[in-house]
């Protein structure tokens, strides 16, 4: 196998995302990065791709038949991405079953370059003590800035990390909100570089929102951050759905790209606990565990 | 009624945003899906502007492109007191001209650089970053020297203009495009008086101001 500037064998082994498969003209070479190596991909537009080494035979832009293509990466698609791995990855990606239910909308809502670690931008994912002073009147408002108590959990089982029984007031939780009001969220951790968020659905008091960050390292403090939405929402045209989700992003990103140091801290005491609350510390804890180094800076031993 | 086409993430669609905030005068906004959907470059809308570009703005029958060209229009027509572009003035008109020109060279350089970081736009990233530095470097400079003399804004009058508008926003976002803004403490300074001009929105990537210093 050819040799990777990252080094980190468990990142190495994983999926990683690439493109929105809704943004790829089938049959056309589309160039990415992703740990540090060039790599192309393209579809064919009928349920089959194609990740290689950028190589110069095969220039963006350039037209392909993913059939014919020789020394492919592994391929997956997934959730309306391409991903590909530069290791041995595992047979399946983490399951998301509401990504099969017919009624929901699945949308790209965009994929944003941000410079910032990948760690760095999940723990700002999981956070929601930042909603009323960052996405004011939108995610949160001042007086309601508590975050209430709520539980964390490894899942062994599914090795990922779990939020539950979070709740905040939102003044406009989504485009279907009508007026405020309080908002469960569920947070899972299921890939160190992808987080999934359910949230109370306005429309529909008995189902959640699903709305998840995939991210892909281009490089230990770059990221491209793809923004994958599966929300019930009959009303919105799609560009005002991911209008309201790039608004919030566009909010969330000179407060990742300003912190400092951009790779994650690992060892327990390199930052106060306000800044890195329970679900953070699990996070922190669980990059640990599986000896991730990639995007972090490692606890010392 | 003003019809804005516009998309959020843009600066110069928020140069719009802020005037007629800053002027109380009402707006619809038609959402374009600029980045992923690169709607400005479809068919129907580049009936609306050829050179398939935001903002355009739509008013009583009238079709402008140009963020600078409509700040000229919106304060003309809409500002009742007749600070933001004043017609009497050809002085100072001459000189919101000139910085309205300079506006449109921030957007060719620091709004290059964030295009580029941010949503993967095929540009020279090094040479719009050595531009905006350029831009921003005689900004500083005109602005510590306005200081000096008393002047708070980018023209020489006593109150913000246009020009001031035209300028603010891409420098506001440009670290996003890799442009810290450290070494122009000038510039820092203006950015806080603009944020506190009445009626001062904002947009994702622009924060409002802090509490006010303690004299
Ligand atoms: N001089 C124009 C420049 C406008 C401009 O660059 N707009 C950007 C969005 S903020 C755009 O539409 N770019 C697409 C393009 O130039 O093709 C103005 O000030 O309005
Ligand atoms: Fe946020």
């Amino acid at each position: 196998m050819t040799k990777t500037r990252c080094t980190d064998q468990v990142i190495l082994d994983l999926w990683h995302p690439l493109a929105a498969l809704a943004e790829v003209r089938a049959g056309v070479v589309v160039d990415t990065v992703l740990l540090e190596e060039r790599l192309s991909l393209a579809i064919d537009g009928k349920g089959s791709a194609a990740v290689w080494r950028d190589r110069a035979d095969l220039a963006e832009g350039s037209l392909v038949d993913v059939a014919a293509v020789d020394g492919k990466l592994p391929v997956k698609l997934a959730y309306g991405y391409i991903w590909t791995s530069l290791g041995n990855p595992p047979a399946d990606l983490f399951p998301i079953p509401e990504f099969d239910e017919p009624d929901r909308r699945k949308l790209n809502a965009a994929t944003v370059g941000v410079n910032v670690s990948a760690p760095r931008a999940i723990e700002n994912f999981l956070d929601m003590g930042h909603f009323p002073y960052v996405h004011t009147d939108i995610l949160g408002a001042e007086p309601h800035t508590e975050v209430k108590e709520y539980d964390v959990e490894i899942s062994v089982d599914r090795d990922e990390i779990l939020a539950t029984r979070c709740r905040f007031f939102q003044p406009m939780a989504s485009t279907t909100s009508t007026e405020g009001a309080d908002v469960d969220y569920i947070y899972r951790v299921p890939h160190p570089y992808c987080s999934v968020l359910y949230k109370s659905s306005p429309v529909d008091e008995s189902r959640l929102d699903v709305i998840a960050v995939f991210l892909q390292p281009v490089d230990q403090e770059h990221v491209r951050a793809h923004m994958m939405l599966c929300i019930l929402d009959e009303e919105n045209e799609d560009k005002v759905i991911k209008r309201f989700q790039q608004t919030i992003f566009g909010q969330d990103k000179p407060i990742l790209e300003n912190q400092f140091p951009k790779r994650l801290p690992l060892d327990p005491r390199a930052e106060t606990p306000i800044r890195a609350d329970k679900s953070a510390i699990a996070y922190r804890r669980w990059l640990s565990q599986k000896g991730v180094t990639y995007g972090v800076i490692p606890a010392a031993t | 009624m003003i019809t804005l086409y516009d998309y959020e993430l843009s600066g110069n669609c928020y140069k719009l945003r802020l005037l007629m905030g800053m002027l109380g005068v009402d707006w619809t906004t038609v959402p374009i899906d600029f980045y992923p959907g690169r709607e400005h470059k479809s068919e129907w809308f580049l009936k609306i502007n050829p050179l398939g570009q935001l903002p355009v703005i739509e008013d009583d029958g009238l079709v402008l492109r140009d963020a600078q060209a409509i700040l000229v229009y919106l304060a003309s027509k809409y500002d009742a007191v007749g600070t933001w572009y004043p017609r009497d003035n050809p002085a100072l008109l001459g000189e919101i001209g000139q910085w309205l020109a300079f506006a449109d060279g921030i957007t060719g350089t620091a709004s290059a650089a964030r295009l580029h970081d941010a949503l993967f736009y095929d540009f020279d990233v090094e040479a719009a970053r050595a531009g905006a530095h350029r831009l921003f470097r005689i900004l500083d400079e005109h602005l510590w020297f306005g200081e000096q003399e008393g002047r708070d804004w980018i023209c020489s009058a006593s109150h913000p203009t246009i020009a001031d508008i035209a300028c603010f926003p891409y420098i506001m976002l440009s670290e996003e495009g890799g442009v810290p803004r450290q070494d122009y403490p000038a510039i820092r300074r203006w950015c806080d008086r603009v944020k506190r001009i009445k009626g001062f929105t904002v947009m994702s990537g622009v924060f409002p101001a802090g509490p006010a210093k303690a004299a």
